[in-house]
């Protein structure tokens, strides 16, 4: 980092100045719990007996049979509790939260995965909890607004510009320019001003810590590729985290390049993509040349966001990290192809990081090693899978 | 030559009155009638005008604001046809002429080529909200060399960070009247004389409170306690009801408005 809160050139504080103050506030706070032996213990308390954690590392013998290259580890967080990496981050925060003496939490939900997170910890730990969710995503995951109120958060739908992620996103900033005092907002990725972008990968980046660990142990040795789904991008860089120094693990990020990056229905960032200063922070984004921020589409819904974290713009910048575009057909065909094979239903956003992998799996030898990290599990995307195969399934 | 701004406010505090600053979006509805209602606001008094950048994304803007950015949008508004504007303005106005815009705004179009034409049509000064004092150097150069204004905002959270933002902001100070986003208030409980404290002495640039104010009352009571005040949301309310009919009434409230300052 070339100053605190930048990654390169990437990232910094791009905010009103109304938050300016909740945001140091929040950067002293971090730096003061993030070290502490006390706040860590409790951490690891609650992923180890409330989110299930370590998530397992598994062999994909018949997957690594059937692709003939290297061999294939599954990192299952869609075995966390509630059903994705997200929980991870909603810990780490809401106890900070807590430390801070917050009472109400906010946060932005585009699939519902994060809000359902938020939601599930806001409970646990007694806070009140606002969830601001795009009135298109409401209608398309109903599911997941119905499971928020099941737990005690009020979703307030959002109609502004596309009724998406980042409109919820939007939403968010605004109530936190008026809650301030009382308000903490919980960002479900590792986007939006410094610290978040950091803090965000510090509690994801067990899931790196844990792969290496559990394959040092399996394997006696490093990966040679990880593999991860991006959309903000915060499973990923939880897996990429503890191998960036390890140089000889290739880094991989899979984006959603919706029906095609050659098309206008896409959320390939990285590889369509410009310079910009949007949600806090320098990054790449989808834009048109004056820099009003495009409307983008993936059949997944976590990936459907028109900018990409700022460390992962970094790591594209020194080619420390590859992004691959993944077409929705080709995240399917690997949602059916894994459920088939290894009797796994993966998530939408993580099917892309199977469609990835297997790109690259079947050119590899068979003394190599890639690890996928399955983000989330894939209950929440049946319709729309269905839907998508034009199989017409009773939703009631 | 002197900064349109700074010429002014000096002005203004020679006679004794105080500074009226009226906002409306660029293209909203259209860019005629845009070029219309900043003439006919400085015509019934207002000092400054504030030229709203629209974008798809204002994440400090409240509902109107936000609707008028898309309806400018879906004109397909853009800020080469704003500079345009900007510049057959100049033909019929010498008062100042400021960009209220987001960074990305800015940056995408090029920060260097955006001050230098800034410098040509003659714009006297930018706000840019979403840029704090700490991502300051993202224009400094560029505004320092072309003359033209960057103004900061400080808001009730601002405290101990008053001074420093005063401080970097030229032409004058935004003062963000309470918390929350734009868009008009029925009250605004700041305590302004505290906020402002640490400006008391010293020699900075003159302030200027916005954000909710919605009529000659509130506008006197907010100029008070500062140099003058901002209007937005109130103006593009009637924009947003009356379209391309918008030029006289909106001018009838910019009368309304000085008049309750300079009564």
């Amino acid at each position: 980092m070339s100053k605190i809160g930048r990654f390169g050139d990437f990232g910094g504080q791009y905010i009103p100045e109304t938050v300016m103050t909740a945001v140091h506030e929040l950067e002293a706070a971090y730096d003061k719990y993030k070290d502490d032996p006390d706040f860590n213990r409790e951490l690891r308390e609650l992923y180890h007996d409330y989110a299930n954690r370590p998530s397992m590392l598994y062999y994909a013998e018949k997957m690594t049979k059937d692709l003939g290259g290297a061999k294939v580890y599954i990192k299952r967080e869609d075995l966390n509790h509630t059903g994705a990496h997200k929980i991870n981050n909603v810990l780490g925060q809401l106890l900070l939260a807590k430390k801070m003496g917050k009472k109400r939490i906010i946060a932005e939900t585009g699939a519902g995965q994060h809000g359902v997170a938020t939601a599930t910890v806001c409970a646990l730990m007694r806070l009140e909890c606002e969830v601001y969710m795009g009135a298109t995503d409401m209608e398309r995951q109903s599911l997941n607004v119905y499971r928020m109120n099941l737990l005690g958060a009020k979703v307030t739908g959002v109609n502004s510009g596309t009724a998406t992620l980042k409109d919820a996103i939007n939403e968010a900033f605004r109530d936190w320019c008026s809650n301030i005092d009382t308000t903490f907002y919980c960002i479900g990725s590792v986007m939006g001003p410094h610290p978040y972008p950091t803090m965000v990968r510090d509690f994801q980046k067990i899931i790196g810590e844990e792969i290496k660990a559990q394959l040092m142990e399996k394997e006696g040795r490093l990966p040679d590729a990880v593999v991860a789904c991006v959309g903000g991008g915060s499973n990923a860089m939880g897996a990429f985290y503890d191998f960036i120094k390890d140089e000889g693990v290739r880094l991989i990020g899979a984006e959603a390049a919706g029906r095609g990056v050659d098309t206008p229905e896409h959320a390939a960032t990285v590889a369509k993509g410009d310079l910009g200063i949007f949600h806090g922070m320098k990054s790449l984004f989808l834009q048109n040349e004056y820099g009003q921020i495009d409307e983008v589409y993936s059949i997944s819904a976590g990936l459907d966001y028109p900018g990409i974290g700022p460390e992962h713009a970094y790591l594209h910048s020194i080619g420390r990290a590859d992004y691959f575009s993944i077409t929705d057909e080709e995240a399917v065909q690997a949602f059916e192809y894994l459920s088939k094979t290894e009797g796994v239903i993966p998530a939408i956003e993580s099917a892309h990081a199977v469609a990835a992998a297997m790109k690259i799996i079947p050119q590899m030898s068979k003394d190599q090693i890639v690890v996928i990290n399955l983000s989330g599990r894939g209950d929440k995307d049946v319709y729309s899978i269905a839907r998508y195969r034009g199989v017409e399934l009773d939703e009631e | 030559m002197k900064n349109r701004i700074d010429a002014c406010f000096e002005d203004l505090k020679a006679r004794g009155r105080k500074a009226l600053v009226t906002f409306v979006t660029a293209g909203d509805p259209d860019l005629a009638t845009t070029e219309k209602l900043v003439t006919e606001m400085f015509d019934e008094g207002a000092d400054l005008v504030e030229i709203g950048v629209p974008f798809s994304d204002p994440i400090a803007e409240g509902g109107t604001i936000q609707r008028a950015s898309l309806r400018a949008l879906k004109n397909k508004t853009n800020l080469d046809q704003i500079f345009s504007m900007v510049s057959r303005l100049r033909d019929v106005t010498d008062k100042p002429i400021l960009l209220m815009m987001y960074m990305n705004t800015v940056f995408r179009y090029g920060t260097e080529k955006f001050f230098n034409n800034c410098q040509k049509v003659q714009i006297d000064g930018v706000i840019i909200p979403d840029m704090p004092f700490e991502e300051r150097d993202e224009v400094k150069e560029y505004a320092e060399k072309t003359g033209v204004h960057s103004i900061y905002l400080v808001a009730p959270t601002s405290k101990e960070r008053v001074k420093m933002i005063a401080e970097e902001s030229k032409g004058f100070l935004y003062i963000v009247s309470s918390l929350g986003v734009t868009g008009t208030r029925k009250e605004i409980n700041t305590d302004f004389n505290e906020l402002l404290a640490p400006l008391k002495e010293g020699n900075y640039c003159p302030a200027c409170i916005g954000f909710g104010i919605s009529d000659g009352e509130q506008a006197k009571k907010m100029a008070a306690f500062s140099d003058g005040c901002i209007i937005g949301s109130a103006i593009v309310n009637i924009v947003e009801k009356y379209g391309a009919d918008s030029v006289e009434p909106v001018g009838e409230f910019v009368k309304s408005v000085r008049d309750a300052l300079d009564g």
